[in-house]
């Protein structure tokens, strides 16, 4: 196989994963009671915070002065996004407790 | 096939059940645990697009280092500092730093793209635009990234109470509509033309017009609708990051960015299903700037009839069944561990005591539970609204404490409300419905309540807090 077809097997491959993904993000939150609809976005919100590993992959790479600065702010907000999405979705479903 | 790309496997799979886990109040605290073991896991076997791991090759360590730790300062002291009532504003700010990390990484990414370097001094041949496969979704990502970290801003501002009020002007939607048409344009342009100066130029132009137009975007909604908007523009920020993973070919980010924006694009509706309105409604049509006049023109028949606390303390205490409609109004009085006190006491003397809970009482769909969990209340006291409404003419008192629209029965009855059509708690057919309120106003919407004109309607005025600990000591003495 030569690598240009190599490359775009690679893209349809990761075409189809968005696809599926998209359909399992449907079904697993389909049938959510709407009392954990708070947590469930906050709980969400902290799993996009893995855009921290694209800041540090391209910080990583950085070379000129602007890039890094770029990917330095990029990490930051990064791992704000991700440290404290779990955290507070931590904090609020520790409270969540059932009549003893 | 790699060992890495097997573990990232593993990885997607945590985070599904995570987000699984999370939709069962008895598994939800472990499933944001899963995902952030997953988080973890992909941390620790983080890799280049090459194969090298980053841990063992990259370079600017101390940078990536300090960075991590900054933002785990940052996330702690929000999460950890943060009111429960003030939720939505974290949930809001927290997304717009992810929204705004996806838009830098990639413009890094193409900037780099469109910049060859220089090798040892010689400047490069200008190279072959990198295909579309690779542009598009960086400048997805960039635009889709950064209009979600200005809206999450402003979506921030605005619960805050800063300019909470729509703001609209004649030609609004024109004007919005035709800033995105430039974007798109850029965009367009940018596909084919992906390299060399004005590349940059065109890119940095439509980075910043995408900035301004998710401050123009969420302008005109008002702060009622908020949570809405917030929960978009997370969906929004998860399929930026999906489309990062591709850019710089990443799945495990894809997988997780997809899921975030599959998920939050479905729980968008189910807020708009429960107030009723379509998401188009919420988002273009500046709701409430309006609706206030044609409401008060309409009127409303009957009196207003006040009640004194020990009598309600005595409807309440030889009761059979109770039923609590809390809304953000008593989160707002701190009242939460009152009321608490109040259904304890209750419930020592063998009345049946439930909350009901409107879809979207308080700031947030699910906001009420979290303040309720917050004062020991056991979540399965918590009955949603399709639950109750069948039993609510079974109820000998219903205690509404700061909540409005979702028991304005004008939603069932006057066809020229605006919030006409809008499900309901059906307060106002138990047998005695008791408000608690501070004053005539109209709610946060700035509709006129029929409820408070029912005969079965008694209304006890004054602080929440105030009152209910008076009920307290009533109930307790009678």
């Amino acid at each position: 196989m030569s690598i240009e077809s190599l490359q775009s097997y690679n893209q349809i491959l990761v075409l189809f994963i968005f696809v599926l993904a998209i359909f399992v993000g449907f079904e697993v939150i389909s049938k959510v009671p709407s009392m954990l609809h708070t947590p469930l976005m906050s709980g969400t919100n902290a799993i996009h915070g893995i855009i921290l590993f694209g800041g540090i992959l391209v910080l990583a790479d950085a070379d000129d002065t602007l890039a890094k600065v770029l990917g330095f702010v990029a990490v930051v907000f990064g791992s704000a996004n991700v440290f404290g999405g779990f955290m507070v979705t931590d904090r609020m479903l520790q409270m969540f407790k059932k009549k003893k | 096939m790699n060992t890495v790309a097997l573990i990232l496997i593993g990885v997607s799979v945590l985070f599904i059940l995570g987000i699984k886990f999370l939709s069962s109040p008895k598994t939800a605290r472990a499933g944001n645990l899963v995902a952030a073991a997953g988080m973890l896991i992909g941390f620790v076997i983080l890799s280049k697009p090459d194969g090298g791991n980053i841990w063992a090759h990259g370079g600017n360590y101390p940078l990536i280092v300090i960075g991590i730790i900054i933002g785990l300062v940052i996330g702690a002291l929000g999460a950890y500092s943060v009111k429960m009532t003030a939720m939505p504003q974290m949930v809001a700010l927290f997304n717009g730093l992810g929204g705004g990390a996806a838009a830098l990484v990639a413009s890094l990414e193409f900037i780099k793209g469109a910049n060859p370097p220089e090798l040892l001094g010689i400047k490069l041949p200008e190279l072959h635009d990198p295909s579309a496969a690779i542009t598009i979704p960086m400048l997805f990502a960039t635009l889709i990234g950064s209009l979600s970290f200005s809206g999450s801003i402003i979506a921030y501002l605005k619960l805050e109470g800063k300019f909470e009020k729509p703001h609209t002007f004649p030609g609004q939607n024109f004007l919005n509509g035709l800033i995105l048409l430039v974007i798109l344009g850029l965009c367009g342009w940018l596909t084919f033309n992906a390299t060399g100066h004005n590349a940059v130029v065109a890119f940095v132009v439509m980075f910043c017009l995408a900035l301004f137009f998710g401050v123009a975007m969420v302008m005109p909604i008002g702060g009622a609708d908020m949570p809405v908007v917030i929960s978009l523009l997370n969906s929004f920020t998860g399929l930026a990051v999906a489309a990062d993973g591709f850019a710089i070919n990443n799945n495990a980010m894809i997988v997780a960015g997809t899921l975030v924006g599959s998920s939050g694009t479905l729980l968008t509706l189910l807020m708009c299903k429960a107030m009723n309105r379509p998401v188009t409604n919420v988002l273009f049509g500046a709701f409430g700037s309006s609706g206030g006049g044609s409401a008060a023109a309409g009127g409303v028949a009957g009196t207003v009839k006040p009640i004194q606390a020990d009598e309600v303390a005595l409807l309440l205490a030889y009761a059979q069944r109770v039923v609590v409609v809390p809304g953000y109004g008593m989160a707002v009085a701190q009242a939460q561990h009152s009321v608490r006190e109040l259904t304890e006491e209750l419930g020592k003397r063998g009345v049946e005591v439930q909350f009901a809970i409107h879809p979207v009482a308080g700031r947030m769909p699910g906001h009420m539970n979290v303040l309720l969990a917050e004062a020991n209340v056991p979540y399965d006291q918590l009955i949603e609204m399709e639950q109750i409404n069948p039993s609510m003419d079974r109820v000998d008192v219903c205690l509404v404490i700061g909540a409005n629209d979702v028991v304005n029965p004008a939603a069932r009855e006057d066809k020229s409300s605006p919030i006409y059509g809008m499900p309901i708690i059906d307060a106002d057919r138990c047998k005695t419905c008791i408000v608690m309120k501070r004053s005539m106003a109209a709610g946060f919407a700035g509709i006129e309540n029929h409820l408070f004109y029912k005969d079965n309607t008694r209304m006890l005025f004054g602080d929440a807090k105030a009152s209910l600990n008076a009920l307290v000591a009533a109930v307790k003495a009678s």
